[in-house]
């Protein structure tokens, strides 16, 4: 019985969406009225779980666990959620998470819905809301199976505190058969992942030039955001690939997004269509981007952007 | 080399997506399929291992005749046959039933499937293949070279980039990067003769179950107008985030 969680950290704190999960596992937990159980893998001090409703965290601390493996950690926590007969599983939108789920469903025999939006409708038989033809749209679909895992959209129910008292108990290793290796991983370091971050701050097409860059990241550095891009912006080598953003490229689901001079093309809007506020600044008031957009400035990037660096500097420090 | 790239028939991306029978159903009028664009970086790099390795090149579907001007694509683009299993599946877990039954008779090296698909963005396809096979699995790959029968592949994480080397046979999730956009295969006049003549079988489906099942569709709420804010008042702008919408 119970609700089991994958909790995510990195650097040795929790991600933000640990708690977003504790904060969504709770909920239906008091519906159903079981435990909510939290697997966290290498993470010493595991006690913030508890502040979001957590009432019991396992943890596995083991060296073959150092690098991620999405084979290795699945067996791991198929094993939890057998001994423990858990019928649900709630997991995060991340990479690694996204990784996971699938062969943690085989493994188990479970019925598994990727980009989840909120609590079940129904919890017997279990249904819930998706989101799909990327963003899109939305599908109710129900899973009637023994074992089930939702992947929750990130960001797509928030966190909530609700202390418990927990139980902490250690669980060891189980070590799954496979001959991947994990040669090399390399972080841009100091900045925002465009998937953790609460703002995120796009140029496309009319900031000209990769020399003109600076705008984007001096407003994202002000507001502590990820930076990111239109498709032709990766495309023509001005930004990395791993900025392109969209329906070919990652998804956005932040609290404010801000365009500068991206037209708003529907492949485009599809990606950031799940940011709780969109914001575009762009000279043509006929671009599209305005329809799907909160707020608007119809300007000119190079004198709106610095202007509004500067506002934010005074706004921060105030 | 024998590969297998896995294809998906999906609504071209500036689709107006509608649902008719009481929004129980995706309206297919006036809607032109294509390959998913994440199939497509993946079948892009198999005709490549095709070119460069004497790789063997298989596209499979598994859905109903409709999709079969998409795996003549694949063939025009260079495949060099192609698979449809005869069945509309329910959701993901059934598509990777049908797959693995196909890959246990061809035992493929290398199989390649979009990380995930535009239209039901579920993202299992690949692993759950992979798990049903017992092979290695790397997804959101973003660059794959093999050789010896080892694979050496990079995989986008949140923030970063990981390589990974592994023995083959292996799945892939594929994604942007795995090939240069400018890479991607307009198919020839040769090339699309060629593939009338290419062998394009029908398969008859095995037994399967789907785990889930979808009861409805619905399209996000109708947006309110956008607030314009003139560019020389941009103190407004950070009031109105601030206080009315509290992002900042
Ligand atoms: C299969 C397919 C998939 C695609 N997937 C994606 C995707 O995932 N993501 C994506 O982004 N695109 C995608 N696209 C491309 C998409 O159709 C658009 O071409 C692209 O989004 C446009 O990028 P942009 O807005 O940067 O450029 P443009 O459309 O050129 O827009 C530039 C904008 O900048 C404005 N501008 C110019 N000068 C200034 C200035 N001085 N100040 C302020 N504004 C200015 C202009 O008014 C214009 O609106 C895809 C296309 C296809 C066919």
């Amino acid at each position: 019985m119970g609700i089991l969680i994958y909790t995510e950290s990195e650097n040795g704190k929790f991600k933000k969406s640990a708690y977003e999960l504790a904060s969504y596992g709770r909920a239906i937990a008091d519906q159903l009225g079981v435990e909510l159980i939290a697997v966290s893998f290498n993470h010493e001090d595991a006690t913030q779980l508890g502040s979001y409703g957590v009432d019991q965290v396992i943890q596995i601390n083991d060296p073959s666990l150092e690098s991620f493996t999405a084979q290795q950690y699945a067996s791991n926590l198929a094993t939890i959620a057998q001994t423990k007969e858990i019928k649900l599983i709630v997991l995060s939108s991340s990479a690694n998470a996204k990784y996971i789920a699938p062969l943690l469903a085989v493994s188990l025999s479970a019925g598994y819905a990727s980009n989840v939006v909120g609590l079940p409708e129904s919890l017997e038989p279990l249904t819930v809301k998706r989101s799909c033809f990327t963003n899109k749209a939305f599908n109710t679909c129900t899973l009637d199976n023994k074992v089930n895992i939702i992947g929750l959209s990130n960001n797509s129910y928030g966190s909530f505190e609700n202390p418990k008292e927990v139980n902490f108990s250690q669980a060891s290793a189980v070590i799954a058969e496979t001959t991947i290796k994990v040669e090399q991983v390399e972080k841009s370091s100091g900045e925002v992942s465009i998937a953790d971050a609460d703002i995120v701050v796009s140029g496309g097409r009319g900031l000209k030039g990769p020399e003109h860059w600076h705008l984007i990241e001096n407003l994202a550095t002000t507001l502590g955001a990820a930076t990111a891009c239109s498709k032709p912006v990766s495309d023509m080598g001005w930004r990395p690939h791993s900025e392109h953003v969209g329906q070919t490229g990652k998804p956005v689901a932040s609290n404010l997004y801000i365009a500068i001079g991206v037209s708003g093309a529907i492949q485009h809007l599809a990606g950031i269509n799940s940011s709780k506020v969109k914001v575009v600044i762009n000279n043509d008031p006929e671009a599209p981007f305005f329809k799907a957009a909160d707020y608007g400035v119809i300007g000119d990037a190079f004198e709106v952007v610095p202007e509004l660096i500067e506002k934010l500097k005074a706004f921060k420090s105030s | 080399m024998k590969i297998l790239v896995c294809i998906s028939h999906v609504p071209d991306t500036t689709s107006k997506i509608n649902f008719v029978e009481g929004d129980t159903l995706f309206d297919k009028n006036g809607v032109q399929f294509v390959i998913n664009p994440n199939d497509e970086f993946g079948l892009t790099r198999a005709v490549w291992f095709q070119q460069k390795q004497q790789a063997e090149v298989t596209v499979i579907t598994v859905g109903d005749a409709s999709c079969e001007p998409t795996l003549r694509k694949c063939l025009a683009i260079g495949a060099n046959r192609a698979f449809r299993v005869d069945l509309q599946p329910s959701d993901g877990f059934e598509v990777a039933q049908q797959l693995s039954a196909h890959c246990k008779e061809e035992n493929y090296d290398l199989i390649i499937a979009g990380r995930e698909s535009i239209d039901y963005n579920g993202a299992m396809v690949p692993g759950m293949l992979s798990a049903l096979l017992g092979y290695n699995f790397v997804t959101n790959c973003m660059a794959l070279e093999i050789a010896g029968g080892t694979a050496k592949a990079s995989r986008e994480i949140d923030g970063g980039i990981e390589t990974v080397s592994c023995e083959l046979p292996l799945v892939i999730g594929a994604q942007k990067g795995l090939v240069e956009e400018k890479d991607l295969i307009i198919p020839n006049m040769r090339g699309i003769m060629q593939a009338r003549q290419k062998s394009l079988s029908v398969l008859t489906p095995v037994e399967s179950d789907a785990k889930s099942s979808i009861s409805k569709y619905e399209k996000p709420a109708p947006k309110g107008e956008v607030k314009l804010v003139e560019p020389d008042q941009i103190d407004q702008l950070i009031d109105l985030l601030h206080y009315e919408a509290k992002v900042i």
